[in-house]
């Protein structure tokens, strides 16, 4: 059976500055919760797809070429039927 | 001669590149998209703007543009291309530049004037300056901030790659001058064939006194006599 759905999360490679996660980081200590030592930011996609011969290679390409810049970004895949 | 200007949905600098083209007497033309030939044009500019809404990254989207395989082609082959700031962020999404450019450090947008230093003046690019020359050109970019591993950023440095570093108005390369964190100052940088050279600061808005600064001109002045070199050369 094919899968049906991938989600893709991107996040900057460790020691990638990342300004949106520090800022929130900052928010979050002047809301007062100072259990939290940081944050890093990224972003997830949900892509539907429709079967066919090797779709988990094809989502790597994806990412690969499109979803995730390498240069500063690493990503992971979770396949759901 | 003739300046190809690459228009994407979004790019609002493609008029400015032409007006500057116009302005050094030379033939200039849009060259939408998706269109997959540069109709015989000598060097082509990948303009500023938000090219594609700078929707995912600043330039992933405008790299899967039919032209860019074209440009990526005429590169290959030597022509020269050159990106001003959304153009220099679609090049480095292209892989035909190294690096990346994330958020400014401070996270503002930045829309002012700033001084770079000429690098390098053995480029086709910059020939009409001295190195150490001190340009005034105005910067408008969030995602401006140069970042590449720390050894990739030497390499650059060993192999002589970076064209204009920000600094202050004698020259200086401070941090102070920096206006979004760019490792080591940089504002440009160049391909090692040295014929694809990117930058954030907008030298086609710095061409004429009356508008801020006309630091920008001889670097278009510069791209004209390489070519014409080369075209006589041709010719010869």
């Amino acid at each position: 059976m094919s899968k049906n759905k991938a989600t893709v999360f991107v996040r900057l490679k460790d020691g990638v500055l990342d300004p949106q996660g520090l800022t929130i980081e900052k928010a979050i200590k002047n809301m007062g919760y100072d259990m939290v030592n940081s944050v890093r930011s990224g972003r997830f996609f949900e892509l539907e797809l429709g079967g066919g011969e090797n779709s988990k290679e094809k989502v790597t390409e994806i990412c690969r070429k499109l979803l995730a810049n390498p240069v500063i970004e690493k990503f992971e895949v979770d396949f759901d039927k | 001669m003739k300046f190809g200007v690459v228009t994407f949905p979004g790019s609002n600098c493609d008029y400015d590149a032409f007006a500057a083209a116009r302005l050094i007497g030379e033939d200039a033309e849009f060259l939408w998209h998706q269109e997959t030939d540069l109709r015989g044009c000598d060097v082509i500019i990948l303009p500023g703007g938000f090219a594609h809404g700078d929707y995912l990254r600043s330039g992933a989207i405008a790299r899967f543009s039919p032209i860019m395989k074209a440009v990526a082609r005429f590169a290959a082959e030597g022509g020269l291309v050159f990106g001003i700031c959304n153009g220099f962020q679609v090049l480095l999404e292209s892989g035909l530049l190294p690096g990346a450019l994330i958020r400014n450090r401070d996270l503002r947008f930045r829309g002012r004037d700033v001084y770079i230093r000429v690098e390098r003046n053995d480029l086709a690019f910059t020939s009409e300056y001295r190195v150490g020359d001190v340009l005034k050109i105005p910067i408008a970019h969030k995602d401006g901030n140069y970042y590449n591993f720390s050894g990739d950023v030497e390499l650059l440095k060993k192999s002589n790659r970076v064209v204009f570093r920000y600094c202050d108005r004698e020259g200086n390369v401070t941090d102070r001058s920096n206006p979004n964190g760019s490792a080591d100052n940089i504002a440009g940088i160049v391909s090692e064939s040295g014929n694809v050279m990117g930058m954030m600061p907008h030298p086609e808005r710095a061409m004429e006194s009356i508008l801020g600064s006309s630091d920008g001109y001889r670097m278009f002045i510069s791209i004209r006599n390489f070519i014409n070199r080369s075209i006589g050369c041709e010719k010869a």
